[in-house]
């Protein structure tokens, strides 16, 4: 049999079988979440009831409720993929959640269902930590200084407001969500939801005073969808 | 009557007053909705050898617990259980509402559903300075009747199961070392932030607390000498604040208390209890005489790093 014969098909074969086991196609939904309107003006927190922590921050820090940045930007906005995911897996690394100078960092902190959730004091004295959940068990435990990290899971997807009753300024959120792809606007408004399947997808933002927004999306299978949420703010907290 | 006019102008206001007071009577000022809802028909409870219903016990009685609900729980607890009754309004602690399933006065461990047991022993017991009494004057079959209507009015007792009850180690000596060690519990765990360094309820924090419904609620005053909202005993001292009373600011501490310094701590908080004649109380008292000035103040030492 002469050479081309053979050589040219195996070229063939190995060509194609490179070719389909290259990366899969996947595409990144990213954009801004902004406002329109005044929002309110934070007030700084008075930590007047543990020293300790009012000394530590100079000046006092602002409630956390809304927060703005530069071109209207509005930061920690949950936004997620709240429809047109196959199939979401638990991720087996935990998340973390830090009670640090009597605040909590981070102040939106997102997880997946089922997903294991560690909360840490770094604070010399004692907190406790009572989500306030409805379509989960409400639960509320001590942790003084030195103590081990609770660990946690929560079963039903739900934003889960999060306090201290000892320092009742501390405020927080749980996003606990049934989905993959979710990620929390920066102090410029931004996100990026990264390797998605080509597909239509519903995107959601949720911020904590000024609720939920949908967006309807198409990704294609390789670079960036674009998608930005306007709210419309108050100059009133509710 | 002077004359014909003022007769019939006198029966005409008869009619009318009489028109109003049956139209008051019958739109009723309270829309009272009795018509009780449960998501959970089939729900029961065991309490001893009872077996109590919510609908239909298969013995002649169709609806044990919801006639029973809707004779003694409606006005406060609501129709649909969840505490808004017509009488909620006007009254302070707010009544429970049965379809988050969150109770404070537990034998289990915070978050957990509570036992039937817990729940009967809530309803025989009342609640002392709320407006929930005892029910005890009822029978063992009616409150187990009731128990298992409680827990119709939330899906959560139909996926989960009940916590495992806290074990209780058996109660050490109450005696000064015991009443000391107390004493440093409360102080390094900070329940005066709450609580007051004298038990008063005038923590630095009392003032803001707030329930899960948003309420302001206030931390208990051991002073008053009233016994605690779940139960009179040592034990169930022991066990509010190693469960923890779930829907308040009371957390629970079985993560960072071990059970023999839970009776030390259980043996000082009697010490703040000055109006109840307790042994607790008797020891520390003369203790005090014999040692004057000898203990520092709580919660006024700074916390390490400050």
């Amino acid at each position: 049999m002469q050479a081309k014969y053979v050589l040219l098909p195996v070229l063939f074969a190995l060509t194609v079988a490179v070719a389909s086991v290259g990366p899969a196609p996947a595409g990144t939904i990213e954009g801004k979440v902004t406002y329109t309107g005044t929002p309110p003006k934070m007030k700084p927190i008075d930590m007047a009831k543990e020293p300790t922590c009012a000394k530590e921050h100079n000046p006092p820090p602002l409630a956390e409720n809304v927060v703005t940045g530069p071109g209207n930007a509005l930061q920690y906005v949950v936004v997620y993929i709240s429809a047109g995911e196959q199939s979401s897996q638990v991720p087996s690394e935990p998340v973390r959640y830090d009670q640090k100078g009597c605040m909590y960092i981070p102040h939106i902190l997102p997880m997946h269902t089922n997903q294991l959730l560690q909360i840490y004091t770094d604070d010399p004295f004692t907190h406790n930590i009572h989500p306030m959940p409805k379509r989960n068990p409400e639960w509320n435990k001590s942790q003084p200084p030195g103590a081990p990290p609770i660990e946690t899971k929560w079963a039903n997807p739900e934003f889960i407001e999060v306090k201290c009753n000892i320092h009742p300024w501390m405020h927080g959120y749980f996003a606990v969500l049934n989905a993959s792809h979710y990620a929390v606007t920066d102090n410029e408004g931004n996100f990026s939801l990264k390797g998605l399947p080509p597909g239509k997808y519903t995107v959601t933002a949720w911020q904590e005073q000024y609720g939920t927004q949908s967006q309807d999306v198409t990704v294609g299978p390789t670079g960036a969808t674009g998608v930005n949420f306007v709210f419309k703010v108050t100059p009133y907290l509710y | 009557m002077k004359t014909k006019i003022e007769a019939k102008s006198l029966v005409l206001s008869g009619v009318l007053a009489l028109l109003i007071v049956l139209a008051r009577a019958t739109t009723g000022f309270a829309q009272i909705d009795s018509n009780i809802h449960a998501p959970t028909q089939s729900m029961e409870s065991h309490i001893g050898d009872k077996i109590g219903h919510a609908y239909g016990d298969g013995q002649g009685r169709p609806d044990a617990g919801v006639q029973l609900y809707r004779r003694y729980c409606v006005g406060c607890h609501g129709a649909a259980g969840d505490g808004e009754g017509e009488n909620a309004l006007w009254i302070d602690p707010k009544p429970r509402d049965f379809t988050l399933a969150t109770f404070k006065c537990r034998s289990t461990p915070t978050g957990t559903l509570p036992t039937d047991e817990d729940l009967f022993n809530n309803i025989t017991r009342g609640f002392v300075t709320t407006n929930m009494p005892s029910w005890s004057a009822l029978t063992l079959q009616d409150r187990a009747n009731l128990i298992a209507m409680v827990k119709a009015f939330s899906t959560r007792w139909q996926t989960e199961k009940p916590g495992m009850p806290i074990m209780i180690p058996p109660e050490t000596p109450a005696n000064i070392d015991s009443i000391l060690r107390g004493r440093e519990l409360f102080s390094k765990i900070q329940c005066w932030k709450c609580h007051g360094p004298e038990g008063h309820g005038d923590g630095p924090s009392a003032l803001t607390l707030t329930d899960t419904k948003g309420n302001p609620i206030r931390p208990y005053d051991f002073s008053t000498g009233t016994r605690f909202k779940c139960g009179a005993t040592n034990q169930d001292l022991y066990r509010i604040f190693m469960t923890g009373l779930d829907g308040t600011p009371m957390p629970s501490f079985s993560d960072n208390i071990k059970p023999e310094e839970a009776w030390d701590l259980v043996h000082f908080l009697r010490t703040l209890q000055l109006t109840l004649k307790t042994p607790e109380l008797a020891t520390f008292q003369t203790w005090l005489k014999s040692h004057p000035n000898t203990l520092k103040p709580i919660g006024q030492e700074a916390p390490p790093g400050a």
